[in-house]
């Protein structure tokens, strides 16, 4: 037995009965990062002596039969999610030295419910991008075919997950960054819904479509880490309070009675592969089979979400992106001797290309004389988004629909055409937009053998029925049981 | 052009960013084709439409207003490129 090929809910009931220890299982994980990573670049810090420790502290606790699901668990985390002592750098020049001084509100929750962090991973420079060939610090490739981006821009967490070298990860969605790297790896990821998990110690792209969430081997396991990283926060003004529910008990066969909503305008999207449309197809059959019920629904707004969202996340993130100044953390141009050059040079040797592009768009989509044509109209059309979404949910529960329109790209194939990387977020934006839960399971391989993922969309605080539709789909199918070669 | 060479410059300086002419001639042509897209947005009718700037209802988050969590000023300072005394350390602001 490989422990690292291990779920979070096996190695617990391995953990439990005390046949491995997570010393055990921490040094098989960091072991097959030291094996694989090489060829993979998920992790930008390997964080080896800590995680023992915390590997050390979980033993003590469960030899006292003190245990919870993630005790002594090895997860990692995305790069700009704070933790204390270990370097978080948002894959950015302009972080690759900052140490948090104190953990992210997830971070916390996850220490507290036992879990041993092995490392920080690799994504696209502050979460800006589809293919985390943005990345500031290195490249990620695809476990499934290393000449393919692994998605993005959580895609170091993606494939780390399908890689093995964890048991689970958290990333962060702001326009699909969870689930379009989730669907390119094979994974199953979840962006919960806004509000859901505290974004407290989360390095702010925009704030209000970013979102904290999971990325696991299979379905019972995202339920198991959702569980532990969701609820309010004080700390987090936009925290909602609001019991969680026991998001493991909704894990039960039967889809008798779910109402699965299916977009009528989704078939025709510009670019949708054939190979992605006829594996959402057949996912619609086995719902089907398993009890569910399909009905049309219209979202005829929602092909407006790659303008609205490429209007509204980069003015956000202009404004968030001016904290780094080059004053109180971070890399500094000492060269200048003068403030205002020193803010320039600072910034402009800090950022990444796609980092300026979108904090110039921002800008400019929010200065003088242009503020209305754009913020204000792209705000007034996420609302009509917004609209949509609730009377499609007056009729199901349940969205379904691909996640990305193809599977994964080479890398390099769309690096120097923006807009071309923009249009690759058609069908995951929108749930960031009304800030619904959105899901990616995976639900087949193309020809040529890369994983294809399928989306699951709910209505606000309905994370329960996606997992309950996504377990039973997942009951039915194998493709999560498959393996990349590496 | 939706965005000119000149714009670009403008905005540049607003967000303290300084770009070579290389970059600047490639980001005017990359960002006036993501604002021609954007304008995609002119077809739909907002009129009486509210916009959102956030999805979840929530009104004011108020807490009580007292003094809590603290990081102590040298955890805070740690990450600073240049301190002294306590303080943070910037070039000279004026004259």
């Amino acid at each position: 037995m490989k422990l690292y090929e291990l779920t979070i809910h096996e190695a617990h009931g391995l953990l439990k009965h005390k046949e491995i220890s997570s010393q055990e299982l921490t040094r098989a994980v960091l072991d097959r990062i030291a094996a694989v990573d090489d060829k993979i670049g998920a992790f930008i810090t390997v964080a080896g002596e800590s995680a023992i420790k915390e590997a050390n502290l979980a033993d003590k606790a469960i030899s006292k039969g003190d245990i919870q699901t993630l005790t002594g668990i090895p997860v990692a985390v995305k790069d700009l999610i704070c933790t204390k002592g270990i370097r978080t750098t948002c894959a950015s020049k302009i972080l690759d030295n900052f140490i948090p001084p104190y953990d992210a509100t997830v971070i916390s929750r996850l220490k507290k419910a036992g879990a041993v962090i092995v490392g920080k991973l690799n994504m696209d420079e502050f979460a800006m991008g589809s293919s985390t060939e943005n990345s500031g610090i290195k490249l990620t490739h695809n476990p499934w075919d290393l000449t393919r981006i692994p998605g993005g821009s959580s895609g170091g967490s993606a494939a780390a997950v399908a890689a093995d070298m964890c048991l689970g990860a958290l990333g962060s969605d702001t326009g699909g960054s969870i689930r379009q790297p989730a669907s390119h790896c094979g994974v199953v990821g979840l962006k919960p819904t806004y509000g859901r998990v505290s974004r407290f110690g989360l390095v702010a792209f925009a704030s209000s479509l970013d979102q904290i969430g999971p990325l696991a081997k299979d379905v019972t396991d995202c339920a198991i880490l959702a569980g532990a990283v969701s609820g309010y926060d004080p700390s987090d003004s936009t925290s909602v309070p609001r019991t969680v529910p026991d998001y493991s008990s909704f894990l039960t066969e039967g889809l008798e009675g779910v109402k699965i909503g299916i977009p009528k305008e989704y078939d025709s999207a510009q670019g949708l592969d054939p190979e992605v449309s006829s594996a959402v197809m057949n996912a619609r059959k086995v719902m089907e089979k398993l009890g569910g019920e399909c009905v049309e629904v219209s979202l005829p707004n929602t092909v407006y979400a790659v303008p609205v969202y490429y209007v509204i996340a980069p003015s956000e993130a202009s404004s968030n992106l001016a904290r780094f100044d080059g004053v109180k953390y971070g890399f500094r141009d000492k060269e200048r001797m003068n403030l205002m050059d020193m803010y320039r040079s600072t910034r402009s040797k800090g950022f990444g290309s796609e980092v300026k592009r979108r904090i110039i768009i921002g800008t400019y989509c929010l200065s003088a004389g242009y503020y209305d044509a754009y913020y204000k109209k792209a705000s007034q059309v996420r609302t009509l988004i917004i609209e949509d979404f609730k009377k499609a949910f007056e009729i199901c529960d349940v969205i379904l629909s691909p996640v990305a329109p193809t599977p994964a790209f080479k890398i390099g194939e769309k690096a120097d055409d923006p807009l071309t990387m923009y249009l690759s977020d058609i069908f995951t934006l929108s749930a960031n937009l009304a800030g619904i839960p959105g899901m990616s399971v995976p639900c087949g391989f193309s020809s040529g053998g890369l994983p294809i993922g399928l989306q699951m969309m709910g209505k606000h605080f309905s994370e329960e029925v996606l997992f309950k539709a996504a377990y039973n789909f997942e009951q039915a199918t194998d493709f999560h049981k498959r393996k990349p070669e590496i | 052009m939706k965005i000119t060479r000149d714009d670009i410059i403008h905005v540049a300086n607003l967000a303290r960013l300084e770009m070579d002419e290389d970059s600047i001639q490639k980001f005017a042509v990359q960002i006036d084709d993501i604002l021609r897209y954007v304008e995609t947005l002119s077809n739909v009718n907002t009129d009486g439409v509210q916009p959102t700037s956030h999805a979840i209802f929530l009104t004011n988050a108020f807490r009580n207003d007292e003094e809590k969590q603290d990081f102590g000023r040298d955890a805070l300072l740690e990450n600073a490129p240049e301190k002294e005394n306590g303080n943070f350390v910037v070039p000279k602001v004026v004259g």
